[in-house]
């Protein structure tokens, strides 16, 4: 289980880079560079580092004064990379965003309209949309079904079905309807609409810092002022040591110990983080989502779609005594016939399957009856062998009941027959030929095939899965088993999912959960993250903090990986960069007080051949590694799932270790070109 | 170094092992208010305190008021420790006749008894009376290392309570701390102490005429009921200007054995006491474990070095023994030396300005890294756990969750106040130390030439803001410069962390625990002892490896090749 | 604020007395009942009168008796009180030198001592000094040498006190303090001890 990136965005495309180089240098007013407060921190150093070569016209501080603007430079293009991205992401969105002109009515019922620009539209307005015209804004749908094309957002070019009631109502500005017309309520004002808000998210126009970002902004501005510190006092160490420090010297040593690398790409590795989702068609409102999708404990899932297949499927006639099988299977055959439902389809399947039927077998006039909710059967009414037959499929309830039976006074082999398919995770569907109970047909949950293994490699990862669903607790263990989830909700309810996130996060526990309909919007809103399905109704599109374009359920798991990854790459960069600075002390430490104790060149390990270079190529160092770290900051690190102990050990290994050697060997290399082309 | 050596250092960590156990379960059981096998001796006493001193036992107090106490009860403290030593040429017990402390002084030794720092620019036998000694030296040393415990339990509690909005009330603890733990094992530690042949009178000092027929006057006094508090309280003020190095405060091999185990084992019990408040649904055991662990190995680590410095001194090796006591030869005088730079106490056993280059930067660079290999009595671990929390913020990121200690996420209202105290400690040593060594008021007091004097300085500030107390005593700190600055930063780093510390008890209190999983990162693990172990090192490393490479650092390379100074 | 003033204060009094007076003055009485040698200073009276402390080190300078270690410990300087001079083991103000090992006058400081005291031991000349010998203690104050530090003296003491030699060795090892459970610290002999017993054993008459 691995993240996949449906549109790989090739790191440095020609128009983002040709951009962000401009964007660098935009970047480096200081209103904008105040931000960054490690970064500020070392445009000041390089302000006053050309200042002192302007002073003392000395090559190498020239070339530390060049350095120290390029660190600045790249870490402004690390940020200005990924938010071209993004920016490339949004172009596309805005091109739909034309000023459409809505078809303005004050109540459902009225026939003509008034011509308002989608600009003046408020929340609560009604808009008559029909075909080929674009949606003015987001809303519900109040009255009407119509086909919408919602590949400008989604990318999907199948069109969807939209309905006034149910969960399938919200509709979205600057998508276009394909097809009937539909009545329109206004859920949002003018600028705060659903794409409004997915361009800001995307350019990172609005970005703000998130939580744990802040802290590490916290940690960072320490460490610069530690190091402030530190460099601020050395002087009068100095002095009594009978040595003066060069300024320049100690301009670079400040630079290359504060924490510049994971500073210049701390907003990189935020925005990237927020891309990846978005290029996975999930938008998250708020950064804070993301990161607490890498700290989620309990992920409810849906079973229905998720954990199994979104359709049952018909696996065996049973027939009840006295009923031949045959008898039961073209029963369920010719009522089956005409149904368009992914079950009905099943059921015709299994039946040409097991008894070789085929549609020849309907001849003659016939009326097919629709399910509906009301009934909760279908069937045909036709003529069979000259007889008019009436044939119903059917939940069991509502067929004993068509057979005038009730629970009770049913044969016992047709109740034994429906407990033993719930029992086992299937849902029994009734079928009788005019009220005369024929048998039953075993539609079963199919669980996804390689979901148990998810659920496997979930719990390595310390979350727990809840399966959640309608069925009853019977019906729900079997699926459970199968599936392999921790724990599961049966019998669910809006209110009981409500109280289950409740109850998992009194416990500390943060909570993850995907919903569709307007019903989970409690739910939704209450769960640490809340990914609404962008089929959904307005109201959970609302109350989620993240929307999924695809409308796919499962992508929760891989939410819940880029969070972990987002934050993954944040704590490796810091680990990294604060590792780094072993290597630096070694390189400028003994070149800063050669003069006065030549014995320090003991410590001087990487035999740097004088101090100008050894100075020169740890700055040299500590720019370019920011640019070798754009990549990395934009992938983010490499996840696999594993528990916490291994991810550590491993990440320790890399990021910690590796930090601490591989500055040595880079600035000894370093060291070796500087000296061979005679810099210092 | 020889194996009878290693042998003895395993010994000495084993012992302290073996008391500090049981100990830290006791000290569990005295701040969680449960039943403790003397309560019924003791328990009139206490509600006597409560009392007599209008303490409501059972209101508990929010951060803000928990930090006030502190600061309230520390300055009255304070303020009569400084009058004492100002009159106490008018008060009783005065047998040899001392004059009034100078104010400079009695500033400098008034706050460096209350932040349990107890730097000596004394000498206790030719500057305090007994009744200073008694009142005000003991006192404090009882009265400071109760705050520290008082500090470490908050902020205990803070991650021990779910969602809770109190940490216990300061009072309380300090009380309980005295009642339950610092007197009976300091009346216990006395009556060691005199049996081995420590002073305890209020003779006048005694006229002896030696051998020889010269005269000799021995100084007298209360001496080990102060001793045993100033082991077991960390604080390390001597009774004696020599401190423990002197045969009246330390006589014998025993009595030397036992003050070095004391002056570590109410820390070492402390990191136990916390692991057991935590409890067993966080592996409190543990987590209590692995630090106890990570402070074991740093604690040796830094003997190990100081030892192999010590026998492998070159050309120096003939002077090794200066500043050292014949009966402790140099494995006692470096496990001293290092246990008591580890763990705040500052008292010596030798005189750390005369040990090589490198033994003398173990001491150094033990508080440098902040007083949390044990640390003070209470001080220590609550550093320790500032340490931690960094330590699991930068790395805890990387297994992908925010990051959290003990089920308590660590945000940036944590990191804030984490921070400030990772500032707060180099900022005098840097500052004041830096201004001391361009000052001429400054330079006027350094004894040694050479590297060796940047040293003592380095040395002097570092002991202050550590609250540690051992010194290089080649630096005459007994001039106004010194005795005001050091106070500085003996308050700044006593009082600007407790504040911090109890502000992150009161912000992480009120937060739930998030139960662990797999994801969970671990903080028990060998690895983490090995990460935190790491990020204290480089921490430490990193802010002060310039300064240490301008004073031992290279005055061991130089001496190595021979150059003197 | 304020309210605090009466808890922290009353509680500030209250430990005062009993960590400040009933504990010291509960200590010293019981010291005096339990160890009543110990808690008045280990002192040691012959012929009635104290002759010093068999903890506190004191100076030696006559050939016939064992020298201590070097000791730092001074007085205040009766000309002008703001200076010191040196009074080895003054035990009314214990002090050390605090010496840096890498300074040039220590070295050249430990040099001549090391000279001075092959000279006072002709016989011992060839012996390897042990360090204590030549640098001053902790406390200025060592009660203690060395077996190998008195054993170099030997030789002298045998000739000044008229006595063989491998007496005086004898008298050394027996009187030599091993290390603690053969373990901690460092094997001693007391040198106020060794010279009773050379006054008693051997009489300068």
């Amino acid at each position: 289980m691995s993240i996949h990136h449906p549109q790989a965005l090739s790191l440095f495309d020609g128009s983002i880079f040709r951009a962000a180089v401009k964007d660098s240098l935009t970047k480096m007013d200081p209103r904008i560079l105040i931000r960054n407060p490690v970064m500020f921190t070392t445009g000041i150093a390089a302000m006053l580092c050309t200042v002192v070569f302007v002073r003392d016209f000395s090559p190498v501080i020239g070339q530390i004064a060049g350095w120290l603007w390029f660190t600045v430079l790249f870490a402004n293009f690390a940020e200005a990379v990924a938010e071209g991205r993004g920016k490339a992401q949004a172009d596309s969105m805005r091109r739909t965003r034309t000023e459409t002109v809505a078809k303005k009515i004050d109540t459902i019922e009225q026939t003509n309209w008034k011509n308002t620009p989608a600009s003046q539209l408020r929340k609560g307005d009604l808009v008559v949309c029909e075909t080929g015209d674009t949606i003015p804004g987001d809303g519900d749908v109040v009255f009407g079904i119509a086909t919408v094309d919602e590949s400008a957002i989604t990318g999907e070019s199948a069109p969807v079905i939209r309905e006034s009631g149910g969960d399938r109502s919200a509709v979205t500005g600057g998508t276009r309807i394909v097809s009937d017309r539909v009545v329109v309520r206004i859920s949002v004002d003018p600028g705060h609409s659903f794409l409004d808000r997915m361009i800001a998210l995307v350019e990172g126009a609005k970005r703000q810092k998130t939580p744990n970002e802040i802290a590490l902004t916290i940690l960072l501005v320490g460490m610069t002022i530690l190091f402030l510190l530190v460099v601020v006092s050395l002087p009068a160490f100095a002095a009594y040591s009978n040595t003066t420090i060069p300024t320049g010297f100690l301009i670079a040593l400040l630079i290359t110990l504060i924490p510049t690398t994971i500073g210049g790409l701390l907003s990189a590795i935020g925005i990237a983080g927020m891309d990846r989702l978005v290029r996975f068609n999930v938008i998250a409102k708020s950064g804070r989502a993301v990161e607490a999708a890498g700290d989620i404990d309990v992920l409810l899932l849906d079973k229905t779609g998720t954990i199994t297949i979104g359709a049952r499927q018909a696996s065996e006639f049973i027939a009840f005594s006295g009923v031949n099988e045959r008898e039961l299977a073209e029963a369920a055959f010719l009522a089956s016939l005409a149904d368009e439902t992914p079950e009905g389809k099943s059921i015709v399947a299994l039946a040409k399957a097991n008894f070789g039927l085929s549609e020849s077998l309907l001849s003659g006039p016939s009326q097919f009856i629709e399910f509906s909710a009301h009934t909760r059967m279908s069937g045909i009414d036709l003529t069979l062998d000259g007889q008019n037959a009436a044939i119903r499929k059917g939940a069991s309830d509502s067929l004993l009941n068509l057979a005038g039976l009730t629970q009770q006074t049913a044969p016992k082999d047709v109740i034994q027959s429906v407990e033993k398919i719930a029992r086992t995770g299937g849902t029994p569907l009734l079928v009788a030929k005019n009220s005369r109970l024929l048998g039953v047909i075993h539609l079963k949950d199919i669980v996804k095939p390689g979901i148990r293994e998810r659920f496997v490699t979930l719990r390595s990862m310390g979350i727990r899965t809840v399966m959640v669903t309608g069925d009853n607790p019977l019906t729900a263990a079997a699926i459970a088993a199968e599936a392999g989830v921790d724990d599961f909700l049966a019998e669910a309810t809006p209110e009981r999912k409500l109280e289950l996130i409740r109850a998992e996060q009194k416990g500390g526990r943060l909570v993850a959960m995907c919903g569709d309909g307007s019903n989970d919007a409690p739910a939704l809103a209450q769960a640490d993250v809340g990914v609404a399905m962008n089929t959904g109704t307005q109201a959970a599109r609302e109350a989620a903090n993240m929307i999924d374009l695809d409308s796919d359920p499962t992508k929760l798991i891989e939410v819940v990986m880029i969070g972990k990854q987002l934050l993954m790459s944040r704590g490796a960069l810091t680990t990294f960069s604060i590792a780094n600075d072993v290597a630096k002390y070694f390189a400028i430490i003994p070149a800063l007080f050669i003069t006065a104790y030549p014995a320090l060149s003991a410590i001087n390990v990487m035999n740097l051949s004088n101090p100008n270079s050894a100075v020169l190529s740890a700055i040299i160092f500590n720019a370019l590694i920011i640019i070798a770290l754009i990549p990395l900051a934009l992938k983010g690190v490499t996840y696999r799932p594993a528990s916490a102990q291994s991810l550590l050990r491993r990440n320790l290994l890399i990021y910690g270790l590796g930090g601490l050697l591989v500055p040595f060997i880079c600035i000894k290399l370093i060291d070796m070109l500087v000296t061979a082309l005679g810099l210092a | 170094m020889t194996w009878l050596g290693f042998a003895e250092i395993a010994a000495y960590m084993a012992a302290v092992t073996v008391i500090a156990w049981p100990l830290g379960l006791y000290m569990a059981r005295v701040f969680t208010h449960q039943p403790t096998g003397i309560d019924l001796a003791l328990g009139p006493v206490e509600r006597a305190f409560y009392a007599v001193c209008r303490i409501d036992r059972t209101k508990e107090q929010h951060w803000t008021e928990y930090a006030v106490a502190c600061l309230v009860f520390n300055v009255i403290g304070l303020l009569v420790m400084y009058a004492l030593m100002r009159l106490q040429e008018l008060l009783p017990l005065n047998h040899a006749g001392q004059s009034a402390v100078s104010p400079d002084l009695s500033i400098n030794t008034a706050i460096s008894f209350a932040t349990n720092t107890n730097w000596q620019n004394y000498g206790g036998e030719s500057t305090m009376s007994y009744l200073t000694q008694m009142m005000g030296m003991t006192v404090h040393n009882f009265t400071s290392a109760a705050t520290g415990m008082a500090v470490l339990v908050a902020l205990v509690r803070g991650f021990a309570r779910k969602q809770a909005n109190t940490l216990g009330n300061f009072y309380v603890d300090v009380t309980r701390s005295v009642l339950y733990v610092l007197l009976p094992a300091a009346i216990l530690f006395t009556l060691f102490l005199v049996w081995q042949g420590v002073p305890q009178n209020l003779d006048p000092y005694t006229q002896a005429t030696t051998l020889e027929g010269a005269q000799q006057i021995i100084a007298q006094g209360p001496a080990a009921s102060q001793i045993a508090i100033k082991q077991l309280g960390t604080n390390g003020g001597g009774f004696f200007n020599v401190n423990s190095a002197h045969p009246f405060e330390n006589p014998t091999i025993f009595s030397n054995l036992a003050e070095c185990m004391a002056l570590i084992l109410i820390a070492a019990g402390l990191v136990l006491t916390f692991g057991r408040m935590i409890g067993e649904d966080r592996s409190g055991k543990a987590q209590g474990r692995a630090l106890y662990i990570a402070m074991s190995l740093l604690l040796v680590g830094g003997i190990l070095i100081a030892w192999w410095a010590e026998t492998h001194a070159g050309a120096l090796a003939q002077g090794t023994m200066e500043g050292k006591e014949t009966r402790f030869g140099i494995l006692d005088s470096v496990i001293w030396a290092a246990a008591t730079t580890a763990s705040s106490n500052g008292s010596v056993n030798s005189m750390h300005d005369s040990f090589t280059p490198l033994g003398g930067m173990v001491p150094l660079v033990n508080m440098m890294l902040g007083e949390v290999v044990f640390g003070g009595v209470g001080s220590g671990l609550h550093g320790m756990i500032i340490d931690v929390i960094l330590a699991v913020f930068i790395a805890g990121l990387m297994v992908g969750r925010t990051p959290e200690y003990l089920g308590k996420k660590i945000e940036a209202k944590e990191i804030k106040l984490a921070v400030l105290c990772l500032l707060v400690f180099p900022l005098p040593i840097l500052i004041l130390g830096g201004l001391s060594l361009v000052l001429p008021v400054g330079l006027a007091g350094i004894a040694a030439p050479g590297p060796h004097g940047l040293t003592e300085v380095l040395y002097a500030f570092t002991s202050t803001s550590a609250n540690n107390g051992s010194a290089f005593g080649g630096l005459s700190g007994n001039t106004p410069y010194y005795n005001l600055t050091m106070s500085l930063a003996m308050l700044i780093g006593r009082f600007l962390v407790i504040v911090p510390t109890l502000a992150i008890a009161g912000a992480v209190v009120g937060k739930k625990i998030v139960p662990v999983s797999a994801g969970t990162f671990p903080t028990q693990s060998g690895q983490f002892i090995g990460l935190l172990i790491a990020i204290i090192l480089i921490i430490g490393g990193l802010t002060f490896f310039p300064v240490l490479a301008l004073g031992p650092i290279v005055e061991h390379l130089m001496s190595v090749n021979g150059s003197l100074f | 604020m304020i309210k605090q003033l009466i808890p922290a204060t009353m509680l500030t009094l209250v430990l005062t007395l009993i960590c400040g007076l009933a504990y010291p003055l509960l200590m010293t009485q019981l010291a005096d009942k339990i160890f009543p040698s110990q808690a008045h200073g280990s002192l040691i009276v012959k012929n009635g009168t104290i002759v010093g402390s068999s903890l506190i080190g004191q100076n030696f300078t006559k050939p016939e008796y064992f020298h201590p270690r070097p000791s730092a410990t001074t007085v205040p300087d009766p000309n002008d009180a703001t200076k010191t001079v040196a009074a080895p083991y003054n035990a009314a103000s214990s002090a050390a030198s605090n010496a840096a090992l890498t300074a040039k006058a220590q070295v050249d400081a430990i040099a001549a001592a090391s000279d001075a005291l092959r000279q006072e031991n002709p016989a011992s000349a060839d012996l390897p000094i042990p360090s204590e010998l030549v640098t001053a203690s902790g406390s200025g104050l060592d009660p203690h040498v060395s077996p190998e530090g008195a054993k170099y003296q030997a030789a002298r003491i045998a000739e000044a006190r008229k006595a063989k030699p491998d007496d005086i060795l004898a008298l050394i090892d027996g009187k030599t303090e091993g290390k603690l459970f053969g373990l901690f610290g460092a094997p001693t002999v007391n040198v106020l001890s060794l010279n009773l017993s050379l006054d008693e054993r051997w009489p300068i008459k």
